[in-house]
């Protein structure tokens, strides 16, 4: 009867033991990796305590530009990203017909390899030698130049990362929304029809609100999930993000830890906990925001 | 197998502060004599249900011992019991068929005791016409009314002839019509087996109609343990007298002065062997007779005939609730247009108890 | 009065049909889009380098498909080791999981031990923290214990998943406690119980589970990239990569397309036949990665 009171712990060991390890652990020692001025990986030695290795990265250039790319990345693509996705799903909750069809196709992206994929869309905006790639085409086509998307001017590499990412988040979004949407309990349509509501009105007084907990969780999900960009980078740019100028800070802090260069955890867990620091602050402030104008 | 509870106690700690910790079962010290069917009623949240889990092992003890004939069994985990139970919602496993249901705890039989395929299935087969449900073996329990579920239950819970059998509120999900059935056939399936039960029902009607023996539990506290008849007859305080019997007994309040019992200033019946004081006078339905001298007077509100018996509601002054019941002969005729009816109470269908402590205050009658 | 209403509702008629038409005009543009891609690599794959490169204007169909692009991604670059890596590694790791979570699940959800909420309020909790906090010390430990290049490596950091854990718990939860209490009662051991009765009844949400699982296996990249550099340790990410930056010794797309197409297509059948469940799955919760 005694071993009934700890027999619960006995299956939660391996669970507890592989969290521990690999969750609990690493994160007590990336902060005091973080603290760690010279750790040396090789001799696991340090010289000393202190703020050096932020200091560090937020002084380097590269360091910087990730943080750059990564906001306007951000405001870009959650923005317009949730907005798209709304405006797809009502019109997949407006109609009957096909509706599965369509629902199942826009899923499609999700389920992909990110960094496949990613190259189909490098082929089709790159410019090659023997041809300016379909996308330039399209636009020579109504009357504009063509532009090196992959390793030509900054913004048209942003532009397309953008699009890609979109292309990649959307079919989430659109599951949720479409869900959330389909739940709306249609007695308060028909009441507001019978009211002789007009459209717009029962789309901002009734819609909206309803689903404005899964869109204020999808816009939380959607900064998170931004913020963590990295491998739909280097799936157009290659794995040389600094060198194409479209690193993020997620691909800084590996860069930091492998690769070229590499080899410098003190540097990496640095920028990852001001990544963290970005995003908990960001999420506090949408959860702060939501509190004020989610309805239920 | 008999069953005894040595000081059984069950303490809840309470898990919030300052608030005292719930004795779910207090002190409960008892033998249940073997191939008997108890029924163990109470009002919900009585602890009733947390006595039927201490004594299938779900739950350990406070303090306390459970014996099963000589075997202490309080320290065993409930898979090694013996014991049998039927649950509420009957908790079926949803992925299995009846079949499946009835041979699982059969499949738990380990070493010497392991049965064969044929073995199982004979003995599922038995139960299975035991219940009557030979017919179902093959469903799952999506397939089945709730009677049906309810009867796969019962089966698989004696299948492997189990020392005790546990019925928790086991009727509680049916509809009217099949409550009355399903008791009748629970009764008949207790008797055939002859294994001790006991049922959980919050039912007095229930209780009384098929047990052997009932079991009066109010707030983890024993009441009253005795045969339904002589628990209606002869409540030991208010509460049994009130939880049994329907409808309701009719509670004044009154006085005992001078060797009489007075309702308001009716005085009633003459009586012996009681001091002066106020006293709750408790009559039951049964016990009034109209009688145009009765010494106590109501005023007449309804007559409802059922047919077999005719129902008078009336009230007075002196009465606890909304409105007296008394259940005559329909032999009797009352004009529903009377403003008053005069009653004499037949004396054992009046009890009398303390308003201090509501024990009974047992009387002599005159004569 | 009469011909007016008539007006209004033939009007409205009207107004309803360009709406329908717009609807509709979006979703299949939109769906173009998404499908585009994938019949771009498809076409591309079958197109050989001569007629690829030759394209100025590329063209939307091709009359002589072919498969040396598909024959060149398994003798160029060892494909079929990375893909075989992939399948190892996707089994193993969700295997692994689905061991550790049912009993953490099962634990969470009917056994009654002290602590039992405080744990699991802690776990959820730690369901907030991102990958790449822990990702950097979990690099330093598996290389300090000497595990890069091996499977081992690869799997233990993903053996377990709290959001996969929770998941289950509350599906596990769903099932009654009286049905664990009837069978304790019946003489079931907790373990017969998880595998008889817990499993089978919600066996729908551990389909959801595993299916999710070889998902994300079959898309990791990060920690892959991390910690293998050989090449006969590589998954299909790493694979696909290393295509991209090396190539076949030429940059050859219509075979780094091929490359994508094989990547893509067990994927691609695994949502076909299970997209009801994968896509319920996802709603009740998933978030990629």
């Amino acid at each position: 009867m005694v071993s009934r009171k700890y027999k619960g712990w006995l299956y939660l060991i391996p669970a507890l033991i592989f969290i521990i390890l690999f969750l609990i652990y690493p994160l007590i020692d990336v902060f005091v990796y973080s603290f760690e001025e010279g750790y040396n990986s090789a001799s696991q030695t340090y010289f000393g305590v202190g703020w050096y290795n932020y200091s560090y990265v937020l002084h380097d250039p590269y360091f910087l530009q990730a943080v750059r790319n990564t906001f306007i990345l951000v405001a870009i693509t959650v923005p317009l990203s949730t907005g798209f996705a709304l405006l797809i799903s009502l019109c997949l909750n407006s109609i009957t017909k096909l509706k599965e069809w369509f629902q199942t196709i826009y899923f499609l992206p999700y389920v992909t390899n990110t960094l496949a994929v990613g190259l189909v869309f490098m082929v089709l905006f790159k410019k090659t030698a023997y041809s300016e790639g379909l996308i330039n085409l399209l636009l020579n086509a109504v009357g504009l130049s063509s532009v090196d998307f992959i390793s030509g001017p900054y913004w048209a590499k942003m532009l397309v990362l953008c699009v890609y990412t979109i292309w990649v988040v959307l079919p989430f979004k659109v599951l949720i929304l479409t869900s959330a949407l389909a739940s709306v309990n249609q007695d308060y349509y028909n009441a507001a029809k019978v009211d002789g509501t007009s459209p717009w009105r029962i789309f901002t007084r009734i819609t909206l609100p309803m689903i404005s907990p899964m869109i204020f969780y999808l816009v939380i999900t959607g900064f998170i999930g931004a913020f963590k960009a990295y491998s739909d980078a280097v799936a157009l740019f290659g794995v040389d993000l600094n060198a194409a100028g479209m690193n993020t800070i997620v691909g800084y802090v590996y860069d930091m830890l492998y690769g070229n260069g590499g080899g410098y955890p003190s540097y990496a867990s640095a920028a990852a906990i001001i990544l963290f620091a970005i995003v908990l602050s960001i999420t506090c402030i949408n959860l702060l925001v939501s509190k004020k104008h989610v309805h239920y | 197998m008999k069953i005894i509870l040595k000081h059984l106690t069950k303490i809840f700690p309470n898990r919030t502060k300052n608030k005292p910790d719930v004795i779910a079962v207090n002190d409960f010290d008892f033998e249940i004599p073997d191939g008997q069917l108890v029924g163990l009623l109470g009002p919900s949240g009585c602890g009733k249900s947390t006595l039927l889990n201490l004594i299938s092992g779900l739950l350990e003890p406070t303090t306390g011992q459970i014996y099963f004939g000589d075997d202490d069994v309080t320290k065993l985990s409930p898979e090694n019991r013996g014991v049998g139970m039927v649950f509420q919602n009957y908790a079926l496993y949803p992925h299995l068929t009846a079949r499946q249901n009835i041979v699982f705890p059969l499949e738990n039989l380990k070493g010497k005791d392991k049965l064969t395929k044929e073995q199982l299935n004979e003995k599922a087969e038995e139960a299975a016409r035991l219940v009557q449900i030979e017919n179902l073996l093959e469903r799952k329990p999506s397939e089945m009314s709730g009677g049906q579920q309810q009867r796969v239950a019962i089966a698989r819970a004696i299948v492997k002839k189990p020392r005790v059998l546990l019925l928790d509120e086991p009727l509680s999900n049916l509809d009217a019509r099949l409550r009355l059935q399903t008791r009748e056939e629970i009764r008949r399936i207790q008797r055939e087996t002859a294994i001790t039960t006991i049922f959980v029902t919050h039912d007095q009607e229930e209780a009384m109609s098929i047990s052997d023996f009932i079991i009066v539990m109010k707030d983890g506290i024993i009441n009253q343990i005795g045969k339904p008849q002589d628990i209606y007859d002869d409540p030991v305080n208010l509460f049994v007298a009130k939880f049994l019997g329907t409808p309701q007994i009719n509670v004044f309040a009154g006085e005992v002065k001078n060797g009489k019992i007075y309702i308001g200033e009716q005085a009633v019946m003459k009586i012996k062997g009681v001091e002066d004081q106020k006293v709750h006078i408790a009559i039951r339905p049964e016990g009034f007779i109209p009688e145009a001298r009765g010494p106590l007077t109501c005023q007449l509100q309804a007559v409802e005939v059922t047919g077999r018996d005719t129902s008078i509601v009336s009230t007075n002054p002196a009465f606890d609730g909304a409105a007296i019941r008394s259940i005559i002969s329909s032999d009797i005729k009352i004009p529903a247009d009377q403003k008053e009816v005069h009653f004499s109470i037949k004396p054992h269908k009046i009890h009398l108890f303390s308003v201090a402590d509501e024990k009974r205050i047992y009387f002599e009658t005159e004569g | 009065m009469n011909i007016e209403f008539e007006k209004m509702e033939r009007q409205l008629r009207r107004r309803q049909r360009i709406k329908k038409v717009l609807t509709y005009g979006l979703l299949v543009i939109w769906a173009i889009c998404v499908i585009f891609p994938f019949y771009w690599m498809i076409l591309t794959s079958f197109k050989s380098y001569g007629s690829y490169t030759s394209e100025y204007v590329p063209k939307f169909f091709t009359l002589s498909p072919t498969i040396e692009n598909y024959i060149e991604v398994f003798t160029a670059v060892p494909f079929a080791r990375y893909l075989l890596n992939t399948l190892i590694f996707a089994v193993l790791t969700t295997g692994g999981m689905l061991l550790v979570i049912i009993l953490a699940a099962f634990a969470f959800s009917k056994l009654d031990f002290k602590g039992n909420n405080l744990v699991f309020t802690i776990l959820l909790s730690l369901m907030m923290i991102p990958n790449e906090l822990v990702v950097i010390t979990n690099f330093v430990t598996i290389t300090n214990w000497n595990m890069r290049n091996t499977f081992l490596g690869l799997i233990l950091p993903s053996i377990t998943s709290i959001f996969y854990i929770y998941l289950l718990k509350e599906n596990f939860s769903q099932v009654p406690d009286e049905i664990y209490s009837a069978a304790k009662v019946d003489g079931t051991s907790d373990l017969k119980f998880l595998f008889k009765v817990l499993i089978p009844i919600c066996r729908p949400t551990i389909v959801t589970v595993v299916i999710l699982k070889v998902i994300e296996c079959w898309n990791s990249y990060v920690w892959p990239r991390l910690i293998t550099d050989q090449q006969s340790y590589f998954l299909v990410s790493n694979g696909i990569q290393e295509i991209r930056e090396n190539g076949f010794g030429r940059e050859n797309i219509p075979a780094m397309m091929a490359a994508v197409v094989v990547i893509s297509l067990p994927l691609m059948i695994l949502f076909l036949a299970f997209h009801k469940k994968i896509m319920e799955g996802v709603a009740r919760g998933g978030t990629k990665g």
